[in-house]
C-alpha cells in the first residue's frame, strides 16, 4: 500500500513537472505557431533570475513566483518586438531565429554566469509514507501547475481578453477588421508564454539546479507534450502531461529512469500515429 | 445626405502588381452603393484597400471627415468601418455567441445589449448560439459574418460577394434583412457582387468596375441591359 501511494505521489510530481515545463511553449507554439527553440533557455533564465533574486535577499517564494516570470516576460517582450514580430506566419523562420537566440542566450549565460551548476535549497522539506521519504516540494510544483492551468483555462475560456486572444490566433486579419490590434495581442501572448517558461525555470531551480545549457534537457520533452496535446493549448497540454507523465513514472519505477524517458517518447510517437492532430484533435475539441 | 466615405485617386495592388487605378468614390450616410464587376476586376481589392488590409500606394481615403489612408484596419474598424469578407472568415473554433462577442469586443459599450439587438435582427442565429462557427452551413456562416460585423456598430459596411456559394432561399432572406437593416440603422453599405439581381434589388446606385477602374454609374433598373451591352463584364 505504501509503495502504491509513493508511486501515485511520484506520478503527480512528474505530471506537475512536465506540465510546468510545457505550458510556456504551449502558449507560444500552440497559440501563435511560433517554433520557439529558445524555450529551454527561457526556462534557464527563469532559474537564474530566481537564484539571483534569492542571493539578493528576496524571499525565495517571491523570487520563484514573481521575479523569475517577470524577468523572462520582459525578455519575451524584447524578443517579440525585435525578432518574432517580423516572422509570424513563417514557422521555419521562427524556428531558425529562435535557434539562433537559443545559442546566443547560452553563450551569454555561460560568459556572465559561468559554466557550472548553481542552485538554491528547496523551501519545503520532506514527509514520510511508511518507510519511504518523499520531497514535499514535488507536490508544491504539482499544486502550482494545477493553479497555472486552471487560471489559464479560466482566462482563455471566460474572459474578454481570452476570447480576443483566441479569435486573433484563429484569424488575425478578421480580428483586426473588428477593431482588435493583433500586434498588441501577439506581443502580450508571447510575453505571457515567456513568463510562464520563466516561472517553470524559477520553480525547477531548487530541484534541478541551473546551468546555462540546461534548456536542452527540457525543450524536447516540452515540444512532445504540447504536440501530443493537440490544438487546445491548456486542455491538451494538461491531458498529455497526465498521460505522458504517468507512463514515464510507471516505466521508471518498473525499470530505470532512462527506460522511463524512452517509454515517454515511444508513447508520444504511438499517440501521434493514432491521433495525428493530438489528443484534443479527437476529444475536447474546441476547448481552450 | 452628408458624405461618409470619400475616396480620391486611389491606387493599390499586391506587391509590385497594381490592381486599382485612380478610384474616385463617394458614399453618403445611409446610402446603399453596389459595385459590379467580373472576377479579377478588383472588386475585393477595392474593399480590402478601403479596410486597410492592402495599403494604398496613391490617393486618399477619408471616413467621416478624417483621413484614414494610413490607419490600421483595427483603427478603421473602431472608427466605424465594418467588413464582411468574401468567404465569411468566421472564427471556426469559437461558438456563434463568441463570434458575436468578438465583434462587440472593441465597441466600449455593454456587449449584452449590442448582441441582444443583433440576435433580434437575425433570429436564425438564436437556436445555434452554442454551435461552433466552423460547423455551420455556408448560409448560416454568411448571416453570422454580417451579424458579427454589426456587433461592432459600424456606420459603413463593406460587403464582399455575400451571395457567393449561398443557397437561393438564404439569398432572399439576406436581401430582406439587408434592406431592413440599412433602414433601421441608417447604415451606409458598399456591396461588391456579381449577382445582378441581388445588387439591383438593393443598391440605390450601381458602379461598374473594369480592370481596376470604376467605369461609370449604371441605373440599377437597367443592369441586365448594361450587362448585355458589355458595360459590366468585358466581352
Amino acid at each position: 500500500m505504501d509503495y502504491f501511494l509513493v508511486v501515485l505521489f511520484q506520478i503527480a510530481g512528474t505530471v506537475g513537472n512536465l506540465a510546468l515545463i510545457s505550458v510556456g511553449l504551449a502558449v507560444i507554439f500552440g497559440m501563435m505557431r511560433v517554433i520557439n527553440l529558445a524555450h529551454g533557455e527561457f526556462i534557464m533564465l527563469g532559474g537564474f533570475a530566481a537564484i539571483f533574486g534569492v542571493q539578493a535577499g528576496i524571499n525565495i517564494w517571491i523570487a520563484m513566483l514573481v521575479v523569475a516570470p517577470l524577468s523572462v516576460a520582459f525578455l519575451g517582450i524584447v524578443v517579440e518586438r525585435l525578432i518574432m514580430r517580423r516572422l509570424y506566419g513563417r514557422m521555419v523562420d521562427t524556428m531558425l531565429a529562435s535557434w539562433g537566440l537559443s545559442l546566443l542566450l547560452i553563450g551569454l549565460a555561460t560568459t556572465f554566469f559561468g559554466n557550472r551548476v548553481v542552485g538554491i535549497a528547496a523551501p519545503v522539506g520532506s514527509f514520510q509514507i511508511g518507510t519511504y521519504s518523499l520531497g514535499a516540494y514535488d507536490f508544491v510544483l504539482t499544486g502550482i501547475a494545477l493553479a497555472v492551468f486552471s487560471s489559464g483555462y479560466a482566462l482563455l475560456r471566460f474572459t474578454p481578453a481570452g476570447l480576443i486572444a483566441r479569435a486573433t490566433m484563429q484569424n488575425r486579419e478578421m480580428a483586426s477588421s473588428l477593431g482588435i490590434e493583433p500586434a498588441r495581442v501577439y506581443a502580450i501572448t508571447f510575453a505571457i508564454g515567456a513568463g510562464l517558461s520563466g516561472l517553470a525555470g524559477g520553480l525547477l531551480a531548487p530541484i534541478s539546479g541551473v546551468l546555462p545549457t540546461m534548456g536542452v534537457a527540457y525543450v524536447a520533452k516540452a515540444f512532445i507534450t504540447v504536440i501530443t496535446g493537440g490544438a487546445s493549448v491548456i486542455t491538451g497540454t494538461a491531458l498529455s502531461s497526465v498521460l505522458l507523465g504517468s507512463i514515464n513514472t510507471v516505466s521508471t519505477f518498473l525499470t530505470t529512469p532512462v527506460i522511463g524517458d524512452v517509454a515517454l517518447l515511444l508513447a508520444a510517437t504511438i499517440f501521434l500515429r493514432i491521433l495525428p492532430t493530438g489528443i484534443t484533435g479527437r476529444i475536447f475539441k474546441g476547448a481552450p | 445626405m452628408s458624405e461618409l466615405l470619400s475616396v480620391k485617386n486611389l491606387q493599390s495592388g499586391y506587391g509590385r502588381i497594381p490592381i486599382l487605378f485612380g478610384i474616385d468614390l463617394s458614399i453618403a450616410k445611409g446610402e446603399f452603393v453596389g459595385v459590379l464587376g467580373h472576377n479579377g476586376m478588383g472588386k475585393s481589392t477595392l474593399l480590402r484597400t478601403l479596410m486597410g488590409h492592402i495599403p494604398a500606394t496613391v490617393g486618399t481615403i477619408a471616413f467621416a471627415g478624417t483621413d484614414v489612408t494610413r490607419a490600421s484596419p483595427a483603427a478603421r474598424a473602431r472608427a466605424g468601418i465594418g467588413y464582411v469578407p468574401q468567404g465569411r472568415q468566421i472564427f471556426p473554433a469559437l461558438s456563434v455567441m463568441d463570434n458575436l462577442r468578438v465583434g462587440a469586443a472593441c465597441t466600449g459599450r455593454q456587449q449584452t445589449i449590442i448582441i441582444e439587438r443583433v440576435i433580434e435582427e437575425f433570429p436564425r442565429l438564436k437556436p445555434i448560439l452554442t454551435r461552433a462557427g466552423g460547423v455551420l452551413s455556408g448560409g448560416e456562416q454568411q448571416i453570422l459574418a454580417l451579424a458579427r460585423c454589426l456587433c461592432a456598430e459600424p456606420q459603413l459596411v463593406l460587403l464582399d460577394e455575400p451571395t457567393d456559394g449561398i443557397q437561393p432561399s438564404i439569398i432572399e432572406e439576406m436581401k430582406d434583412t439587408l434592406k431592413s437593416l440599412a433602414r433601421a440603422r441608417n447604415l451606409s453599405i458598399l456591396l461588391v457582387e456579381q449577382n445582378l439581381e441581388f445588387i439591383s434589388d438593393l443598391a440605390t446606385r450601381v458602379l461598374a468596375i473594369k480592370r481596376g477602374q470604376l467605369s461609370g454609374e449604371i441605373d440599377p433598373t437597367k443592369l441586365h441591359e448594361a450587362d448585355l451591352a458589355g458595360d459590366i463584364r468585358p466581352a
